[in-house]
């Protein structure tokens, strides 16, 4: 039995990729729609860098959808109780990794503690040794010698399930690929793995495979062994990476969302009206822009924080408290980051006013709102595209920053820049405890490198200015 | 004959790769002799500027290359010159001139060293040296006060001025050939003959060669030794401009020449080119022109054409000048009819549909820190005039004369400051709100530019159907599609094409759309604001047709904007010549363009470029350009480029001087 919870959070990423797809939809029929998405995924790197996202989204969603667990009946109990602790579908696909903590630092792939302790053996007889771990490696009778043949087993079979698992994907690609051009399999498959094909089909399975590759070896590994170590309080580092993915996908996203409504509106009626209400549009932006935009988010924070303390009975668990605060941040982080978009929207508009069909809609009596939504928006709306997909890698790493200086994210939400904060002071130990900060670098890297990447072909794209001199 | 200046043969450029790579010149030849003026003429996307810029090697790179051919400037082989050794040709020995001339000069340097920059490049000239030599030029192409403009930035100078500096710049070199790129395209006409003056003086000074890209059938007799026609990307006539003139031998030449409206084809209908240039991504098997030619027969479709030489000089690539082929008898060429001929131009009292009396539009010029008004630019300073029904109205002028404000006033885009606009009766100054939306379906507007004019992520349907929803006309969304598909048709577009987006159709095409779209809310005034300007000649004459037709259908009555006096002679009743905001001459069509009595219209009748030399005309040239409209010059407008300009004149501005009963002008000497 399980009780679905819907936090705040969650609610806004459905609602955002309910939207997604049924752009999606709508502009699988519009030609003038598809055509610059078809040239995004024309390019190799757009391509790998779009599965790289994709597989970040997904862990996403899959972490979004959270539940409560139904507690064991106890005698004489009729009413069916549900766990304090809020758990996702990640959770459950991650399973051990989320229990099997240690009890504080242990490197990667070891078997015993990284701290030296007072361990009183069978005979009564006390040493200070690196005591063996609770879980990682436990299945090892003499680690020395075992544990390089065992980890050797367990790529291999990692590997060869992976390599069947691409096989399956790449001729199944090569079937609907097949019925769809309707040509026979075969010469559709060679001109696949030869890079002949429009979309680089080749380059997106080799994308996929390195994911699988490394989906195959967690699988195999982390539930002998903590795969990239754990940290102080002896929680899996590996599990606190692919956790942390969410926080980041919220807040480049989420902040977006809360912006555009702002950004768009403001800086089309500034341009299009003109006047006083731009004055106003202006006045306004201009002073929230000399606002040193930290001290604002770390105001908010705080006060935001006072007041939920002040307010237990308003969040049944902790997970709800934390999610709120994420809720926060994104929205603070908004208010202080729509001016950009926005002042470049004014300037669109003010040139796309005074284009000749905004003038012939005036003509036929068009309605002022009608001009905005059919003539304008439409055509300012790859300028939004891009600055939404560039903006997304700097939130980004704005969460990392703002969590490392403490007005970030709740500390009990697991997120890249409460890693790196927490990981920061062990950087001065001997020997040094470095897995935790290069395990939120790697993954934090690689998103935003990712974001970046397809940042510039989606600009390639739509850009009109960029698009006329290819 | 002489020895050949340039040689270019067989030359073919390509850009882009694969499937998609077009192929914009498809082996061209000829020669230009030294000290001659050869002019290469042709329509848009035919080739005549990717065949300049392959003379002097500069096509966009990495996506241009020259494929094949070979181009021989006094014997020297220019192809396999290494990049060093074509910089000294650039400039050097063959020097180019560019369309534009607002986007060709550094704004951020002075002019003088813009052309000094040249002389050190190629004369090796420094410091005293190189200014005097500046000087000189700047003196050359007619620069009055040059040292003074020798320190002045390219935002001083207007743009007859700034394409000045631009042939100053070419000249610095002492080139032998001087290619110029529509040298006078984007300058108003008292302007442009002011420029191809220029040019023929330097020509005959310096005895170099030009070779003249073109689109002006005009431009070509005036300025022209030989001629080559070019069409989708090949050489189609060679011919001296004589024999060109007397005797166009390719069927495309000789409708070029049909095409151009003048008053003396206005009772019948403008011969059209069908269709547009083709495209050129692909491979022909035949003639390119076949199938928008009256004379193409199997032969033209199954075979290309060769180069054949018919008289002295004249070559032509068509089948017709095959002296071993059989021709086909030619066919009567079916005379595109008009719907009704019956129907008369009587300009005779029709009641006025629209009657503007002292119309003004000022903009305030804000200043300073509290944008305080410092003063006005009187764009339109008290225009009256009425149109009846039926018939309409040619309003001409140079840019910046406030034509278009004219039109954008009168329709209530822009808020007039002062005058009264009378529509059948009900003053239009005073709506406002929902009164004024309601009026909208009564009076529409055609703009110039048919890309910018339609939202480019609407369907055609949605664009023509908008007015429609705005002003409640159509009860169901059926009724309006069908209407739409009815209109398609009645522009000469297909049904089907409603569903398409604007980005699928030529030039003309569009414009023809922007017409349906005026049609949707059965206006009975249209403003044309230079619906023509930017579309091709061949394309130009299937829209003043269908103009006419529309007219003769419908009733309906036209405001008709431009610069282009010859197409107002086609289309027009009357005609109303502007100068800064005000009308210095109205008349019907006969009075103006035949007795005109303003100095002003004088001028610029006698400075458009005929296209027959045997009408010789005296050609009066007006000096300096346009003035600001925020600093009238007193009393006269005119009277500072005024050719009889007598002491009077600058003292109050002339009152209305009615010289008949359709025919006034303001001018103190009549």
């Amino acid at each position: 039995m399980i009780q679905p919870v819907i936090l705040w959070t969650d609610a806004l990423v459905f609602l955002l990729t309910a939207v997604v797809l049924a752009f999606a939809l709508y502009a699988r029929r519009r030609e003038h729609l598809r055509a610059p998405w078809r040239e995004v995924v024309r390019s190799r790197m757009a391509v790998a860098s779009l599965v790289v996202l994709c597989v970040y989204a997904v862990t996403g969603l899959l972490d979004s959808v959270h539940f409560r667990q139904a507690l064991e009946m106890q005698e004489g109990q009729v009413e069916v109780q549900y766990s304090g602790e809020v758990t996702s579908l990640l959770d459950l696909l991650l399973g051990p990794m989320r229990s099997q903590d240690e009890k504080t630092y242990s490197a990667p792939f070891a078997t015993r503690l990284f701290t030296k302790e007072t361990v009183i053996g069978p005979d009564g007889e006390k040493s200070r040794t690196w005591p063996r771990l609770k879980y990682g490696g436990v299945h090892l009778d003499d680690p020395a010698t075992q544990k390089g043949p065992d980890i050797a087993r367990r790529v291999a079979r990692a590997a060869s399930e992976s390599m069947l698992l691409m096989l399956i994907t790449g001729l199944l690609l090569a079937f609907l690929l097949a019925r769809k051009w309707r040509q026979p399999l075969l010469p559709v498959l060679r001109a696949m793995l030869r890079g002949k094909t429009d979309i680089p089909w080749r380059t997106a399975l080799g994308t996929i495979l390195v994911f699988v590759m490394v989906i195959a070896l967690i699988v195999n590994l982390s539930g002998a062994y903590h795969v990239l170590g754990t940290d102080k309080v002896g929680q899996d580092v590996l599990y606190q990476t692919i956790k942390s993915i969410r926080t980041g996908l919220v807040i480049g996203t989420l902040t977006t969302m809360i912006m555009l409504p702002f950004a768009v509106m403001l800086g089309m009626l500034a341009g299009y009206f003109r006047g006083w209400i731009d004055d106003v549009i202006q006045y306004l932006y201009t002073t929230l822009n000399s606002i040193p935009g930290v001290l604002l988010i770390a105001a908010a924070v705080l006060m935001m924080q006072v007041y939920v303390a002040n307010h237990p009975e308003m969040f049944e668990t902790m997970a709800e408290r934390a999610d709120v605060r994420l809720l926060f941040l994104c929205l603070i982080l908004g208010i202080t980051s729509w001016t950009g978009l926005c002042r470049l929207l004014r300037g669109e508009t003010l040139k796309l006013r005074e284009l000749d069909y905004v003038q012939a809609a005036d003509a036929f009596g068009v309605s002022k709102f009608n001009i905005l939504m059919r003539h304008l928006l439409p055509n300012l709306m790859h300028l939004v595209l891009i600055a939404v997909v560039i903006d997304f890698s700097g939130l980004v790493l704005a969460e990392a920053v703002l969590s490392y200086v403490g007005v970030g994210v709740d500390p009990t939400t697991m997120s890249w820049g409460n890693m790196i904060n927490r990981a920061r002071l062990e950087m001065a130990r001997e020997p040094v405890v470095w897995w935790s900060l290069l395990a939120a670098f790697t993954f934090m890297f690689t998103l935003v490198l990712a974001a970046n990447l397809f940042s510039d072909a989606v600009r390639d794209a739509f850009d009109p200015r960029l698009r006329t001199q290819r | 004959m002489q020895q050949a200046l340039l040689q270019v043969s067989d030359l073919a450029v390509r850009i882009g790769q694969g499937d998609g790579a077009v192929r914009p010149v498809d082996g061209v030849s000829f020669e230009i002799r030294p000290g001659e003026t050869f002019a290469l003429l042709g329509e848009s996307g035919c080739g005549k500027s990717m065949t300049a810029l392959s003379l002097l090697r500069l096509l966009p790179r990495p996506a241009g290359e020259i494929v094949r051919g070979s181009i021989r400037l006094d014997g020297e082989e220019l192809l396999s010159l290494p990049e060093s050794g074509m910089r000294d040709i650039r400039g050097g020995r063959i020097a180019m001139i560019f369309q534009e001339p607002m986007t060709s000069l550094n704004p951020v340097m002075t002019i003088g060293y813009q052309i000094a920059e040249s002389l050190i490049e190629h004369k090796g000239l420094v410091g005293g040296a190189a200014r005097q030599r500046v000087l000189e030029l700047l003196d050359a192409v007619g620069i009055p006060d040059a040292a003074r403009r020798y320190d002045e930035y390219p935002h001083q100078l207007s743009g007859g001025m700034k394409q000045r500096v631009m042939i100053a710049i070419a000249l610095a070199g002492d080139p032998d050939l001087l290619i110029a790129d529509e040298p006078t395209t984007a300058l108003d006409v008292t302007i442009q003959s002011q420029v191809l003056d220029l040019i023929r003086k330097l020509q005959q000074e310096r005895g170099m060669a030009v070779m003249l890209i073109t689109h002006d059938l005009g431009v070509v007799s005036e300025m022209a030794d030989r001629v080559a026609v070019m069409y989708a990307g090949q050489l189609v006539e060679v011919a001296s401009r004589d024999v060109f003139f007397s005797a166009p031998e390719h069927p495309y030449s000789v409708k070029l020449f049909a095409a151009v409206p003048d008053s003396g084809k206005r009772e019948d209908r403008l011969t059209v080119i069908p269709g547009s240039v083709p495209p050129l991504n692909q491979s022909f098997h035949g003639c390119r022109f076949a199938d928008r030619c009256h004379r193409a027969w199997e032969r033209c479709i199954s075979e290309q054409p060769g180069w054949y030489e018919v008289n002295d000089g004249q070559q032509v690539r068509c089948h017709l000048a095959d002296p071993a082929g059989t021709i086909p008898v030619e066919r009567p060429v079916e005379a595109e009819t008009g719907p009704d001929t019956a129907w008369s131009r009587d300009t005779a009292d029709a009641e006025a549909l629209l009657e503007v009396d002292g119309l003004q539009v000022h903009f305030p010029i804000h200043r300073g820190l509290f944008k305080r008004v410092a003063g006005y630019v009187r764009a339109v300073d008290g225009v009256s005039f009425s149109i009846p029904v039926g018939q309409t109205l040619a309003l001409v002028g140079e840019s910046g004369c406030g034509k278009t404000t004219v039109g954008k006033g009168l329709l209530q885009l822009l808020k007039p400051t002062a005058g009264s606009v009378q529509f059948e009766g009900q003053e239009l100054t005073r709506l406002k709100g929902e009164a004024l939306r309601r009026s909208r379906t009564d009076f529409q507007i055609i703009f110039q530019d048919p890309y910018s004019s339609m939202n480019p992520r609407m369907s055609v349907g949605d664009i023509i159907a908008e007015g429609m929803v705005a002003q409640r006309i159509g009860d169901s969304r059926e009724a309006r599609r069908q209407r739409v598909a009815q209109l398609l048709e009645q522009v000469g577009l297909r049904s089907e094409h409603a569903r398409h987006y604007p980005h699928e159709f030529s030039g003309g095409q569009r414009q023809r759309i922007c017409i349906a779209r005026a049609l949707a809310v059965d206006p009975k005034l249209i403003v044309c604001d230079e619906p023509t300007s930017a579309l091709d000649v061949s394309v130009q004459a299937q829209i003043l047709n269908l103009l006419q037709d529309l007219q003769q259908q419908l009733g309906l009555s036209y405001l008709f904007i431009t610069h282009d006096l010859s197409v107002v002679s086609y289309l027009a009743d009357r005609v109303a010549v502007m100068y800064l905001g005000r009308i210095v001459e109205e008349g019907s069509v006969s009075d103006v363009l035949d007795n005109p009595q303003h100095p002003y219209t004088r001028a610029l009748l006698s400075a458009v470029p005929q296209i027959d030399q045997a009408a010789k005309r005296e050609i009066i040239r007006l000096e300096g350009d346009l003035p600001s409209p925020s600093h009238p010059p007193a009393g006269c407008h005119f009277h500072p480029r005024c050719p009889i300009a007598e002491p009077g004149c600058s003292h109050s501005y002339p009152p209305v001087t009615q010289l008949s009963a359709s025919h006034t002008v303001r001018c103190h000497l009549q």
